[in-house]
């Protein structure tokens, strides 16, 4: 994975020196809180509804075993021995202290890490593939270019008073696990006829109160123009996009307003007119960038090692999670593994410090140092050695580790929602527990197949509702807090956003209002279907029979 | 009194802004602002004419007059609405060479960003200045000592010195 060099460790130094700056001057007054919110929110900063809220950046995913640690060291000592891991890849503390601040991001730095652009209306972290350096079919690895990103985009000078967020992801597989067409620019690495490095362009997909899924802006754009092609667009988006609408203000409504031909004229003539004198050749920056994600030298691993197969035939649990959370590695004799934060009745994504570092662990002893983040809210180790699941299996278990669920029912992505978020109009995570314990028993699960539930707890969409197979979404109506179903969404390759099923419900109904979802698509599906496939067979009008059969 | 300062510290303002060219004096360096049918007044050398641009001009208008004008001033409305970054960037791309002024409430913290992007010098209201002192304008600039981003560091972005590369040797 990637390591600082002396320029990336001084700018994140200095960077954490200038927050402790900007933090004297607001508590001086030099600053008003008009002024210090969007500089505190650049260094991933929220005011929530009970305290303050540190968004720590994982880049694309992806951290070592000692960062881990870090982190768990963190929450014990300015936080309350917890973190939150987000659908973007990153880690929330929810109690941290503003004048601790400097000292948390401080010991962040030690470690490689930082909060930058974790939040603010500027360019993001960068998202990517948690199968990254896995997966048989990708390409290359994401990772390169989405670190290239990172450093491109971080403090950028002209793109860091934008009119609003912007979430640039990566993919370079043919199985879209980065949600690149719900991302304001998607970016999947591809080769020309003649082999050539660059990227298929996708501009202004995204979720929030308007969803909508990314237009293709160019089919192959050669390695060597990406800096350069990204900051004409995103320049046009910062001078054309909407200022006057918080609501309207992201690329998306741009892209949709003036129609995607148009706005691809305007990037390309902005593109055309750049001036690239300075500009340093692509591919010498990403043939350095490369070698840090140069494949880990694998120790000698059996495929079909002969213990595990006794473990496996021995212990049925052990075999239900190999088969549920083992993720095929493209190195013979290793296997990736999900580590699910989704125990039945938990808070998605929520681990304990004494957690995180079990993970370190777990990492060290077993997976060549490395963790993933997931969008899922789950963890993955990339680099397993089939002969070290049965081992790898017993130390998670002994720490609630060890949930079978990956993809399931269970695994239920949800955003912080009433309970933390100062936006939020209705909980996530209380109804997240209450299908989870619905549906707690793994046979059952198993019998559902792959299902995704969705729970954002306002239309801001964290929870990336749009995209569930069931999607759910909590409001306020006149005080009362409803939930809206929507079914169908999808983030990958077919990506298509979940379709209301009508009027909302109580939050009391909604583990019974999935399970007539549920009933409904078991009833239904053909030999092998998958809820998707079923639903986008048969169409929504069973579904809302069932579910509003009583009411009319 | 708005306050005026670049890369050295406060400096005095030389330009005056009128509303008209009809308010010109001889001798005045002048600053009009923008209408859709501004023509650069005749007799006035470049170097003694500047012109007030709102930050969301379209730049093909104002093109044509850019080897006129000796100093542009752009608008910013608010320090969050940064628009003002990107047409900055645009005006030098388009060839401008004069004097490029941030004009308006932008804060400390976002000088060494305005210099990246090609502007000379900041206008800020005088009530900013008694919260955000020069001190604290000179502390910004010395924050972060080079970003990543090569064409906005004068030639010592991370990525060029990484690679030696359009350095001299």
């Amino acid at each position: 994975m990637y390591h600082y060099d002396d320029f990336d460790a001084q700018l994140v130094r200095e960077r954490v020196a200038q927050f402790r700056d900007q933090v004297a001057r607001r508590l001086d007054g030099s600053l008003t809180e008009e002024e210090f919110k969007p500089l505190r929110l650049m260094n991933g900063l929220y005011l929530q509804l009970h305290a303050y809220m540190l968004r720590v950046a994982i880049p694309y995913g992806t951290l070592n075993s000692r960062q881990m640690r870090q982190l768990a060291m963190i929450s014990e000592r300015w936080d309350r021995g917890y973190g939150h891991f987000t659908t973007r890849q990153n880690i929330q503390f929810n109690w941290p202290r503003l004048a601790d601040v400097p000292d948390m991001l401080d010991a962040l730095a030690e470690v490689e890490m930082h909060a930058i652009q974790s939040s603010g209306n500027c360019i993001r972290n960068v998202t990517s593939d948690p199968f990254a350096g896995v997966a048989a079919d990708e390409i290359e690895d994401p990772r390169i270019t989405a670190e290239l990103l990172r450093q491109w985009s971080t403090l950028h000078p002209e793109f860091t008073f934008l009119g609003r967020k912007f979430k640039i992801a990566v993919s370079a597989a043919r199985q879209d696990r980065a949600a690149i067409r719900v991302h304001d620019i998607g970016l999947e690495v591809r080769r020309d006829a003649a082999g050539n490095p660059g990227y298929r362009v996708l501009v202004g997909g995204g979720q929030g109160r308007t969803p909508m899924i990314a237009k293709e802006l160019r089919a192959f754009l050669p390695r060597a123009d990406l800096l350069a092609y990204l900051e004409a667009v995103l320049r046009v988006y910062n001078l054309m996009g909407r200022r006057d609408n918080k609501f309207k203000a992201r690329i998306k409504i741009l892209v949709h307003e003036l129609g995607i031909e148009r706005f691809g004229e305007m990037v390309e003539s902005e593109f055309e007119a750049l001036d690239r004198s300075e500009e340093v050749p692509v591919a010498a920056e990403f043939a350095r960038i490369a070698r840090h994600f140069a494949p880990p030298d694998y120790p000698p691993a059996e495929d079909e090692p002969e213990a595990l197969d006794r473990a496996l035939a021995a212990h049925s649990d052990f075999a239900d999670w190999v088969a549920r959370n083992g993720f095929a590695h493209r190195e013979p004799g290793y296997l990736a593994v999900t580590v699910s934060l989704k125990p039945i009745g938990g808070a998605p994504g929520d681990v304990t410090a004494e957690q995180m570092r079990v993970l370190a662990e777990a990492a060290e002893r077993f997976s060549l140092g490395e963790l993933r983040v997931t969008h899922e809210q789950n963890i993955v180790l990339p680099h397993v050695r089939k002969s070290d699941l049965f081992a790898l299996w017993h130390l998670l278990r002994g720490h609630g580790l060890d949930t079978a669920n990956r993809g399931l029912i269970t695994d239920i992505i949800a955003c912080p929602g009433l309970d933390y978020c100062a936006l939020a109009t209705a909980r996530s995570i209380p109804v997240a527990q209450a299908i989870s314990e619905r549906f707690a028993d793994p046979a059952r699960q198993r019998e559902i197949g792959s299902l995704s539930i969705k729970i954002s707890g306002c239309i801001n969409a964290c929870g990336h509702h749009h995209v569930g197979a069931i999607g759910i979404l909590g409001l306020d109506r006149a005080g009362v807090e409803s939930y809206q179903i929507t079914l169908g969404g999808d983030p990958a390759n077919e990506a298509s956003l979940g379709e209301r099923t009508g009027p909302g419900f109580p939050f009391e109904q909604v583990p019974e209002v999935v399970e007539q979802i549920v009933d409904t698509y078991l009833a239904l599906r053909m030999p092998g279907e998958g809820f998707l496939q079923t639903y986008r067979r048969v169409g929504m009008t069973p579904f809302r029979e069932a579910l509003y059969a009583g009411a009319a | 009194m708005p306050v005026l300062r670049d890369a050295s510290g406060v400096i005095a303002d030389s330009w005056i802004r009128v509303d008209h060219a009809g308010e010109i004096a001889d001798g005045m360096k002048v600053i009009l602002p923008w209408s859709e049918d501004f023509a650069p007044p005749a007799g006035l050398p470049s170097f003694m004419l500047g012109l007030h641009l709102p930050n969301d001009i379209e730049t093909a208008k104002v093109a044509p007059h850019l080897a006129r004008l000796g100093l542009i001033s752009v608008d910013f409305p608010s320090f969050a609405d940064g628009r003002g970054f990107s047409l900055g960037r645009r005006l030098r791309n388009l060839g401008f060479r004069g004097r490029l002024r941030a004009c308006g409430p932008v804060i400390a913290d976002q000088f060494a960003y305005l210099l990246a992007c090609g502007y000379d010098e900041v206008e800020t209201p005088e009530s900013l200045d008694r919260r955000q002192p020069q001190p604290q304008w000179e502390r910004a600039l010395r924050a972060i000592s080079r970003g990543y981003q090569p064409g906005y560091a004068g030639g010592r972005s991370v990525m060029q010195l990484r690679h030696q590369y359009g350095m001299e040797p």
